[in-house]
């Protein structure tokens, strides 16, 4: 090891051949490596050991309801962008139970069996990064938290990696959330051949990395790697303009709109959207009994606003068509969230465009909005 | 949020416990009301959330039959009851509520809560209240009429405007007289009256017209089907009365009630915990968007 002093901010350069020993580490910590994997012809993020367990070489083409994995040149494990699965899914589990009660002389509570698990994340985007910043804003406020994400959320490490290879639905510049990661992670790489550089984000992330060989890079090196950078931020497959948000979507008028009417006709109301969306939160609740009815569960599950029984009262439904539904997705999405959580919850991520089966594209959505509203 | 929300009772001014696991609690009293209508009388069984437990008039519990799942029903008895009961005038329409229907004295149901806004009675004091309701909106209302009644120096002149179908799904008819005695006007009217029936035939709003109300110094308190709270707003308005002074309890679906399953929102707003109870005036943008 050099006689470096490594402090939060540092940047070294870490050699791929050093990796493994730190998800080793990571995991001798007790944290469960999870990562990007090749699965069912997409991205999936699940359980990884090493290095060789991420996609190798290969990048992804992403349109309008378009997803295919195609073996690039390089031999780098980040030259995808992802697929429909996000992080959110081992913050905000699809579905988790919420509780058991046993019948005794009234209910009781059943011991929670699960313990919470410990996960670093292996990979995590720039907008995935402003996602989960997103959803903390929802699960952990001043006057409520969720139990289940804040344990899961506390004892989170993030490896972060910059995006030099932008797919045809990202729209992250637009968004201020990428390429390049912001906010707060453990440790943050950009892959160049044989090395990552690695920036130290938090003090955990340098104790780990402290034990492994490394280099300061050179100014060449740096150079490299911000010009990619910078290159990605103009290779944005999709551009949004953001200036007149929310308002655009939040003045009454223009819900009224007539391109409402439009798109609902290609919406197919399938809330695929949703579900890929990192930061969509809405959720339901189920119930459930053993046959001698002495034991009950509470089960928390993922929920959509394209769900007819989504917005289901006594006496009818306030959202009964698939335009008040797709009207109710997008404004939220990028305009009344603002409101309630003082940030967009857009981070340009593009994969609602890019699983939306009918090839909605929401960024040419709003444009088209706006051309009706402001002629 | 913006501040001309009222506030709303901070969710763990029950306890931590109640965001996600509710409180047992025993039902120690049915009163059938009317048909597939009744209240039902709840006592924690912890000695701790029975001393701690405390609502005000408006807001709401969520009840919870284990294997069913729960319900948002506000709470329709004093706030103050001396025994602690808490009252939850039900009715049997969904699969939680009309199970909750087949539950007897000594049952116990969970329940989280309070949550929600509540009708703001400190505010209006001092003003002339219209209290306008039908149906299964009445329930929300009588913890005000009781929190009136105990403080009725404290406000002007009380009516009550109160809509049921027929004569027979008027709710809490022996209690009517106690009420009128505290100098509440009462003005009852059915969709359909009876052969018994010498009262009023007609729906709520067109009450406005018959009787004399001071804009500058009246507040309206309004509860029940969506399209009657409509038209009270409409006749309020008319009248020259402030938006910000006409007070509606919104209902929409609701898992959780503390603004995160997302179900109830309208606009920027979490009807579970912005609202139920809204000043009209920061729900007037949206009123007219259809389907929102």
């Amino acid at each position: 090891m050099l006689d470096i002093t490594i402090s939060r901010g540092t940047t070294v350069a870490l050699p791929k051949t050093e990796f493994d020993l730190l998800l080793a580490d990571l995991r001798e910590n007790g944290y469960q490596t999870v990562g990007p994997r090749v699965q069912d012809e997409s991205i999936v993020y699940t359980d990884i050991q090493t290095l060789a367990d991420l996609p190798r070489g290969v990048q992804t083409e992403q349109d309008a309801g378009r997803f295919r994995l195609v073996q690039g040149a390089s031999n780098n494990y980040f030259d995808f962008i992802p697929g429909a699965d996000s992080w959110k899914k081992f913050l905000f589990p699809p579905r988790v139970e919420l509780f058991t009660v046993r019948k005794g002389k009234g209910w009781e509570y059943a011991e929670a069996e699960a313990a919470t698990p410990r996960y670093a994340l292996i990979g995590v985007r720039g907008c995935e990064l402003a996602a989960i910043e997103i959803q903390d804003k929802i699960f952990i406020r001043p006057d409520f938290y969720d139990p289940t994400y804040r344990l899961r959320r506390e004892g989170l490490f993030i490896i972060a990696v910059n995006c030099l290879h932008p797919a045809g639905t990202c729209f992250c510049a637009s968004m201020g959330t990428g390429p390049k990661a912001q906010g707060s992670y453990d440790l943050c790489l950009t892959e160049l051949d044989d090395v990552f550089l690695v920036e130290i984000g938090s003090e955990l992330g340098r104790s780990l990395l402290a034990k492994r060989k490394y280099d300061l890079p050179s100014a060449f090196v740096q150079n490299i790697a911000n010009q990619r950078l910078s290159r990605a931020a103009q290779e944005m497959g999709r551009v949004l303009d953001t200036s007149d948000l929310p308002g655009l979507l939040t003045e009454p008028e223009n819900l009224e709109a007539a391109h409402w009417d439009e798109v609902a006709k290609r919406c197919l109301s399938c809330g695929n959207c949703t579900q890929v969306c990192p930061t969509c939160f809405c959720w339901d609740a189920t119930d459930s009994v053993n046959l001698n009815a002495t034991r009950a569960s509470r089960t928390r599950v993922w929920d959509s606003c394209f769900n007819p029984a989504y917005s289901h009262v006594f006496g009818g439904n306030t959202r009964p068509t698939i335009r008040a539904r797709y009207r109710q997705w997008l404004t939220h999405k990028f305009g009344a969230w603002k409101e309630q959580f003082g940030t967009l919850g857009c981070t340009g991520c593009g994969r609602c465009i890019t699983w939306c089966p009918a090839k909605i594209d929401h960024v040419a959505e709003i444009a088209a909005l706006r051309k009706e509203v402001n002629p | 949020m913006t501040s001309l929300l009222p506030q709303s009772a901070p969710p763990t001014a029950g306890h931590p416990g109640k965001l996600i696991q509710p409180d047992w609690a025993e039902i120690v009293r049915i009163t059938p009301e009317t048909e597939g209508i009744s209240t039902f009388w709840l006592r924690f069984i912890d000695p701790q959330v029975r001393e701690r437990y405390r609502f005000q008039p408006g807001q709401f519990n969520m009840l919870y039959l284990p294997g069913y799942g729960e319900a948002a029903i506000s709470m329709s008895s004093d706030p103050e009851d001396e025994e602690r009961l808490v009252g939850h005038t039900v009715r049997f329409v969904g699969t939680v509520t009309k199970n909750i229907g087949r539950l007897k004295v000594g049952d116990v149901i969970g329940v989280r809560g309070p949550f929600g806004t509540s009708w703001p009675m400190k505010q209006i004091e001092g003003r002339d209240l219209v209290l306008a309701c039908g149906g299964i909106g009445l329930p929300p209302l009588r913890p005000a009429i009781y929190h009136i009644i105990r403080n009725r120096e404290k406000y002007g002149k009380v009516t009550l405007l109160y809509g049921a179908r027929t004569p027979k799904d008027l709710m809490y008819p022996e209690e009517h007289e106690e009420w009128k005695s505290h100098d509440i006007s009462m003005e009852i009217s059915v969709d359909r009256g009876d052969e018994n029936w010498d009262g009023r035939v007609g729906v709520v709003p067109m009450w406005f017209y018959n009787f004399r109300i001071d804009p500058r110094n009246t507040a309206v308190l309004t509860c029940g089907p969506e399209i009657m709270i409509r038209f009270v707003i409409y006749e309020g308005l008319a009248r020259r009365i402030p938006a910000e002074r006409i007070f509606v309890s919104l209902e929409r679906n609701m898992k959780c009630g503390q603004g995160s399953c997302g179900h109830c929102q309208i606009g920027p707003y979490f009807i579970c915990k912005d609202g139920p109870v809204f000043p009209f005036s920061v729900l007037q943008r949206y009123v007219n968007v259809e389907e929102y």
